[in-house]
């Protein structure tokens, strides 16, 4: 593997002492094959140990690593340095406040995946003697997809209306409870409407499309988002116009 | 140690200039401004028909003014750009899955574009032009 010299400006921000963020360019030495996480790491070993920023897996699991990359929402695992050129711009993910350096503030985010209930709420409650809730390959498949969100908040970062309508719930969170209604298994489903069918949830969203455009799983959340408004058209249009089928 | 986290701007005005993708979504939101319009002239041309042959035969000849040429021309465009772009996201929307598959998104899509198609022949059709 041979070594070439990667130039990268990074967005510093010390809250002890700076008022303002500002870019520190660095100069380091990187294999030719590494991904920007590979050159972060290299410039914290070598050359400035205060850089601070998340990660853990180095593998597009885990999810801590999210990051403006050149001014896109990007994994540093997943986003190789081969692939640009010139000087590499690095920036804490849009649209969260910066913590310190790349490390951004992540309350907003978990408050409203907390809100979702993205957990499943059983149907009926079962005894354990009673066995396991069993599922079809089709019913899996039918919200599988949505299962592989990493909770890596590129598609926070990427949503114009997040940017400007901070309490809009936002693409993942959305698309996380649309994962648990579409479960065979789930009886959630009220509760979940309560925070997703409201103004503040999927009717903020214009469907622009850029969460899924970088989404790095490809889960998709502008189609679980209009697909929540569809399923919420129809029930406004059965409680007005059909009342009486009401639970 | 108590923090002090940063808030970033986000520009409220020109946020569409900072990436390709919003420009794009934000021409998609502008098509909607010519087709009101193209409504509007419509229900225009039904006020003047509800007034009369002589109203009704002065907007035809309106029409066929140089400026309303190039409106027509250009709404044309923003509308087969705005039906283009929705049909495209359809499968986004309307997945269906029978068995354990979901239909490829061209049918989703596709089924769109043919309605589109019969839709605007029988228009066509009883407009008289076959």
């Amino acid at each position: 593997m041979s070594e070439r010299r990667f130039e990268l400006e990074v967005l510093r921000y010390n809250p002890e002492t700076d008022s303002a963020p500002h870019f520190q360019r660095y100069s380091v030495g990187c294999e030719e094959e590494g991904v920007v996480l590979d050159a972060l790491n290299r410039i914290k070993e070598t050359i400035d140990p205060t850089l601070s920023y998340r990660w853990s897996c180095h593998m597009a699991v885990c999810g801590s690593c999210g990051m403006m990359i050149n001014g896109e929402p990007k994994l540093a695992c997943k986003a190789f340095l081969r692939n640009y050129a010139g000087v590499i711009r690095v920036e804490p993910l849009a649209h969260f406040p910066i913590e310190r350096d790349l490390v951004t503030v992540l309350d907003d985010f978990m408050d409203k995946l907390a809100r979702v209930k993205p957990y499943l709420i059983p149907k009926e409650e079962k005894p354990l003697s009673a066995g396991e809730y069993r599922q079809t390959p089709a019913e899996l498949k039918k919200f599988k997809q949505y299962t592989l969100c990493i909770n890596c908040m590129l598609c926070y970062a990427a949503c114009p209306e997040y940017g400007l309508i901070p309490k809009f719930i936002g693409p993942a969170a959305i698309a996380l409870a649309h994962r648990y209604n579409q479960d065979s298994r789930d009886g959630g489903r009220d509760e979940r409407q309560e925070e997703i069918a409201a103004t503040e949830g999927v009717w903020e969203c214009s469907f622009a499309g850029a969460c899924s455009e970088v989404c790095p799983e490809h889960v998709d959340p502008a189609g679980a988002i209009q697909q929540v408004k569809i399923a919420s058209t129809v029930d406004w249009y059965r409680d007005h116009l059909m009342p009486w089928l009401k639970k | 140690m108590s923090r002090k986290p940063y808030h970033r701007e986000v520009p409220r005005v020109l946020w569409f200039f900072d990436h390709p993708r919003y420009l794009r979504y934000m021409a998609r939101e502008l098509t909607c401004l010519f087709i009101g319009a193209y409504t509007l002239l419509l229900v225009v041309g039904i006020g003047r028909l509800a007034e009369g042959r002589a109203a009704y035969e002065a907007f035809l000849e309106a029409l066929k003014s140089p400026l309303s040429i190039v409106f027509h021309v250009l709404a044309l465009g923003f509308a087969v750009y705005h039906s283009v772009t929705w049909f495209n996201l359809t499968p986004k929307a309307l997945p269906v899955q029978i068995g354990e598959e979901f239909m490829p998104d061209w049918v989703i899509a596709g089924a769109h574009y043919a309605v589109w198609v019969l839709l605007s022949l029988g228009i066509l059709f009883f407009a008289g032009v076959f």
